[in-house]
């Protein structure tokens, strides 16, 4: 049986096809304005890459904060729950999953069936989420992907005072003028973020194994910063970002299975 | 993201400082010459009372110095006066910057000194003051002797705040002290910009200015946006009659009338330059002290 | 006087309230003791009242500072509140 998920986020739109439990393709793209297109757009290509027809798909799932732009969907399912399927299926130990991506983080606690047992979210305020970085890696002048690896190489701990992507931004900038350097800047926009999302996951009670997910668990400088934060190892799969449409696949299989 | 260095962009969020005395008056002749200086994160103010009328002022940015800054301003509020800093009979420092006042003999927080300023300002007859500054934005209610009866300071977001403001101003291109008269210039209002997070607004407006919006139209949806959340809170502290706004954001009509449609309230008229509200509540404050034998 | 820390963004409103009318005649302060997270503390207002105020440092993220307290799980009475014999202390979350 075939079967997708498509995953609307605020930065990207992602699709994975499934067949029978494996994955047959994915794909990305920019949601931009037009949402209902983005999602079409990387829909047809993922199709076409799996090599299958519409047709054969027997069930669609829309999730992410677009979801309901997905015209072609059959039905929708919530991020949260989209999260904890995919995470528990790449990792059947995950118990406590965090998924940080550009406009929200979450953290979800869940059984060994990736059933929620309950969940936190930071929504709508950038200083929560992935923008965040994104905002300082502007103000440092460093490409966002370089952020997590310059990060790596401090070890110093500079707390940052604003709380606020917007009040962030002039704090880094001072600290520039300070001649702080960029490494030791980038580690405390890291230490900043993780520790809002280390007390909102404290919300849900931690519990091993801990999963991350979103775009975000590509970034390493976040990654290690959670991990010492919370003191734990953190499972991170190799392509974070697709976890959510994983998991609206699945559960689209599992809906058609009856 | 390439950032060319010699492409910076001009910035549009830049004001005017200025300064201001009473030359009728002689300073000489006052018993008691109070200061107040109100040292913000974005600006700095200072304020110089003889016996408890206004006489000088100055408005200036804060520098990266804060006690550098306070001296600053009231040497310029000074300037053309004759009069030296020995010659203040008692000063205090107010606003988020007010311990780095190395002449204050006294602290105040800024919320108490807001309130006593807009009982001068406005007369005995304001209630509730909203305070929009730079990096924060206040509402206050009080009583008739200007006594802080609730307050509620939000300087966590940027959304709401001056700050906020610049982002877009910078965005869209357009001085910060002309984005208000821009955003009137719309035949019909158009929805609000949906996100309140600076952040995602300027993602939002992005958008819009791609899918053709003229730019008055988009500082009218972030005008009515920011009116909003500023009225929400107000609405937490309560609202009474009457109503006074201070601070920077209160020079921006295209704010200052989006709230008082929405509260249906109309602001009263400013008689003084409303930037200044806190540094004379504090050289309020400072000649009360006087004469309760404090200083 | 109700004088109100926190602060509200995107994300919510977050507001401890303090009426310093009913704090002012409390003499133990026992929310200060009661707070796990050091919250809490006593000063003197700018009236000359002795009450106590949100920490200058938990202001601008208090939503994280008193998470500990607020489990999603929820039920969990809150221990300054619980600890205030004159109603004088609220939370808005
Ligand atoms: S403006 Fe700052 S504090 Fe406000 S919602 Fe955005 S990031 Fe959060
Ligand atoms: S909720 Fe908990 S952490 Fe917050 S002030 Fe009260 S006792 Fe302290």
């Amino acid at each position: 049986m075939i079967t997708a998920g498509v995953d609307v986020g605020n930065k990207y739109t992602k699709v994975v096809v499934m067949k029978d439990g494996q994955v047959l393709s994915k794909y990305m793209v920019l949601s931009g304005f037009d949402q209902q297109q983005a999602a079409e757009e990387a829909y047809t290509r993922a199709l076409a890459e799996a090599g299958v027809a519409r047709e054969e798909v027997r069930c669609v799932l829309a999730t992410g904060a677009g979801k309901g732009a997905v015209t072609f969907a059959n039905d929708t399912i919530t991020e949260v729950g989209a999260d904890a399927k995919g995470a528990v299926f790449l990792f059947p130990s995950g118990r406590t999953i965090i998924d940080v991506g550009a406009e929200e983080g979450r953290a979800i606690k869940c059984d060994e069936k990736g059933r929620i047992v309950d969940f936190a979210i930071n929504e709508k305020c950038a200083a929560g989420a992935g923008s965040f970085t994104e905002a300082m890696a502007r103000a440092l002048e460093v490409p966002l992907e370089e952020m997590g690896p310059l990060a790596l190489q401090s070890s110093k701990v500079i707390p940052m005072n604003a709380q606020c992507a917007v009040f962030a931004e002039s704090e880094v900038v001072s600290l520039i003028h300070s001649r702080v350097t960029k490494e030791d800047i980038s580690k405390a926009v890291h230490d900043a973020i993780a520790s809002r999302i280390i007390s909102m996951a404290r919300r849900v009670g931690v519990e091993k194994d801990l999963v991350m997910t979103g775009g975000v668990g590509r970034n390493v400088g976040f990654v290690k910063a959670l991990g010492e934060g919370l003191e734990m190892a953190v499972l991170v799969p190799g392509e974070p970002e697709y976890v959510s449409a994983l998991g609206a696949a699945l559960a689209a299989a599992e809906r058609a299975a009856g | 993201m390439v950032v060319n260095q010699a492409d910076k962009p001009k910035e549009y969020w830049r004001w005017t400082e200025y300064n201001w005395f009473d030359p009728s008056r002689d300073w000489r002749k006052a018993k008691i010459i109070s200061g107040g200086v109100d040292v913000g994160s974005v600006s700095t103010q200072a304020v110089i009372m003889l016996d408890g009328e206004l006489y000088a002022y100055s408005n200036m940015r804060t520098g990266s110095d804060s006690p550098d800054s306070a001296i600053k301003a009231m040497k310029w509020a000074m300037e053309n006066t004759g009069m030296k800093m020995e010659d203040l009979t008692y000063t205090v420092g107010t606003g988020y910057g007010r311990v780095n006042v190395p002449f204050a003999n006294k602290t105040v927080t800024e919320i108490a000194c807001h309130a006593r300023g807009a009982n001068y300002m406005y007369g005995s007859t304001v209630r509730t003051v909203l305070d929009m500054g730079g990096q924060d934005c206040k509402a206050i209610r009080c009583d008739e002797k200007g006594k802080v009866v609730s307050f509620l300071m939000n300087d966590k977001c940027a959304a709401g705040t001056g700050r906020g403001m610049e982002v877009f101003a910078n965005l869209l291109a357009v001085s910060i002290e002309e984005v208000g008269e821009m955003s009137l210039q719309v035949e019909k209002e158009p929805p609000p910009v949906s996100s309140t997070c600076v952040v995602f607004a300027k993602t939002e407006a992005t958008g819009l200015l791609r899918a053709g919006w003229p730019k008055e139209r988009v500082l009218a949806a972030y005008c009515s946006a920011m009116a909003h959340r500023v009225v929400s809170l107000l609405e937490r502290n309560g609202v009474e009659r009457d109503f006074a706004i201070t601070g920077g954001i209160a020079k921006n009509i295209g704010v200052v009338s989006r709230i008082e449609k929405e509260l249906n309230l109309k602001a009263l008229k400013p008689r003084y330059d409303t930037q200044i509200a806190g540094a004379l509540g504090a050289a309020l404050f400072a000649k009360a002290l006087v004469e309760k034998g404090k200083g | 006087m109700f004088a109100n820390y926190g602060y509200k963004d995107g994300s919510g409103e977050f507001f401890i309230s303090v009426d310093t009318g009913r704090c002012a005649g409390c003499p133990d302060k026992g929310c200060v003791e009661a707070c796990p997270e050091q919250v809490l503390e006593v000063i003197t207002d700018d009236y000359d009242d002795q009450v106590i105020a949100v920490r200058e440092e938990h202001r601008k993220k208090i939503k994280y500072s008193c998470a500990p307290c607020k489990p999603t799980g929820g039920t969990k009475e809150i221990p300054c509140v619980a600890a205030c014999r004159l109603g004088g202390l609220r939370h808005s979350w």
